[in-house]
């Protein structure tokens, strides 16, 4: 690991004014992920302001009867919170889905909204990667892509997000809040906060350097069966090769996300409309376009199966 | 005869690899000309470890665990595979588990961690210790602090209602079953496979407690 200085900021705006004066400072929350990347030296942040002191641990109701999850809230915390188990059950089912206990202890809501692609490619710095540097190209196309991007992806990626968590978030609105040195804050649905790679794969995200996530707002519930079912290589502990957030309704109407199979958590809201006539006829709409590998095709069909499972498993 | 004559043992072999490893990274360490000690930055972490108060200087660099094996000399916890992939890390820090090799010690200034050396003693087992050896529920034993700490947290997690993904109904108080018990270990991984005494072992100490 490269050294680097390491700080504790008081307040948001402070922790703002401190990275985005230093171009290798970095914010450091749980960890989990940075730390991991700093010892295979992935990232090489000269200074670390870590963000535990800055009260961004609280889940508080909202004016608009929502939820306003604070940065710093656990993935534990926030999975076990009663007001999300019982009104947004398929952001608790996305979370316990994911990592491990140890890890979700230590994880955070806005980390994880940040976690990086876990492309072996990216992982391995003898090879080209152009998210982790950018212009040496891409080993993952014609490479070993049986884990990565269906849809979405570029000529100079095919990273996935790997998360379960935003995938979730993704399918019940929900948006990001920020702070930047100059005080100023902004409002980022979920929908627009990954970006896709296009020419740019070294961004995963429109944040700015220096601008730190506060929160994330969830709208009124819904109501409707939450369900989030991951297919992955083992029963547990493992990234989703595909994963459904879906919401759905008495009648049949309902909200699906995918994870697994683009650079964001994956959401067509005009396909939705497909979704009372079944899980082919959606999967259609939402995989239109679709580029998958050789080695990755597989996971079109295996979409379109476990949103089939999920829609079977909430009929009334 | 010169086969006897070169014969070296494996423990030799080891000594001469070691020194072999050792000159290089000399080297490699001068190519890299890396600056000198004094002018990386140190700083100061007060940490409660079981139970006592223990103050250090460190390298920000430094994880909980190399803080935890390396400077306080508690090498109950293990280092594995050192990305929190295995587990083998795994202590209490505020009453909740976590893969000290993931967390920088720095982050813990003013924390209380729990390791394996704080559960119990060899004359006073902790419950989920005696449970261990009663059912046999390892074989190398590398991985067992760190199953042990994460046994005893997995029950905690269980009486607080914290969810998990084998849970059917969130809303329902989750049970120690042994669906549960394993999803909610499958954080420690274990190379020699004592997986089925594990679970036994803490259904053992479960049931004590149900």
């Amino acid at each position: 690991m490269k050294s680097f200085t390491y700080e504790r900021a008081t307040t948001p705006a402070d922790a703002a004014r401190i990275v985005a004066r230093n171009p290798g400072a970095r914010f450091l929350a749980g960890g989990t992920n940075l730390l991991d990347l700093m010892k295979l030296e992935i990232e090489t942040p000269t200074h670390l302001v870590d963000v535990q002191d800055l009260k961004l641990d609280r889940i508080e109701p909202t004016d608009a009867g929502g939820l306003r999850i604070g940065a710093f809230v656990s993935n534990t915390a926030l999975a076990s919170d009663e007001r999300v188990r019982r009104d947004y059950g398929v952001l608790s089912r996305a979370i316990v889905a994911g990592a491990s206990g140890q890890l979700r202890n230590k994880a955070t809501t806005a980390g994880n909204l940040l976690q990086r692609t876990r492309c072996p490619y990216f992982y391995d710095t003898n090879q080209p990667c152009n998210k982790r540097k950018p212009g040496s190209g891409c080993a993952a196309i014609g490479g070993y892509s049986r884990q990565l991007a269906v849809i979405g992806s570029s000529e100079a990626c095919i990273a996935t997000y790997p998360g379960d968590m935003a995938v979730a978030m993704r399918v019940l609105d929900a948006t990001v809040e920020t702070v930047k040195a100059d005080g100023k804050t902004r409002s980022i649905p979920i929908g627009t906060f990954h970006t896709l790679p296009g020419g740019t794969p070294e961004r995963d995200n429109v944040l700015d350097h220096g601008e730190l996530i506060t929160a994330v707002m969830l709208p009124r519930p819904i109501g409707g069966a939450h369900v989030y079912r991951k297919v992955r290589d083992r029963a547990s502990y493992a990234f989703a090769l595909v994963s459904v957030a879906a919401i759905v309704q008495r009648d049949g109407s309902g909200r699906a996300a995918f994870g697994g199979v683009a650079h964001r958590p994956w959401r067509v809201e005009a396909a939705e409309a497909a979704m009372p006539r079944g899980a082919v006829e959606m999967s259609k709409a939402v995989f239109a376009g679709a580029r998958p590998t050789d080695d990755n095709a597989f996971k079109i069909p295996l979409a379109t199966r476990t949103l089939a499972a999920v829609i079977a498993e909430v009929k009334p | 005869m010169a086969s006897e004559t070169f014969q070296l043992s494996r423990r030799e072999m080891l000594m001469s690899s070691a020194t072999t490893a050792a000159v290089s990274a000399i080297v490699s360490e001068t190519a890299d000309a890396a600056p000198p000690a004094q002018s990386l930055p140190t700083y100061k972490v007060a940490m409660s470890v079981n139970g006592t108060a223990k103050a250090l200087t460190l390298d920000p660099r430094t994880t909980l665990l190399d803080a935890l094996r390396e400077h306080l000399h508690l090498t109950g916890t293990k280092k594995g595979c050192d990305h929190g992939q295995c587990g083998a890390c795994t202590v209490i820090v505020n009453g909740e588990r976590i893969n000290a090799c993931l967390s920088l010690a720095v982050q813990h200034d003013g924390d209380a961690v729990t390791t394996i050396e704080g559960l119990g003693t060899p004359e006073r087992l902790h419950p989920m210790q005696a449970a261990f050896v009663k059912h046999d529920g390892y074989q190398c034993g590398y991985c067992t602090p760190g199953q042990i700490c994460s046994a005893v947290s997995v029950l905690e997690e269980i009486r607080r209602g914290i969810p998990s993904h084998a849970q059917a109904d969130l809303m329902a108080a989750p049970q120690p079953t042994g669906a549960e018990m394993r999803e909610r270990m499958s954080g420690n991984i274990c190379r020699c496979g004592a997986y089925s005494n594990i679970a036994e072992a803490m259904a053992d100490v479960a049931g004590a407690r149900a």
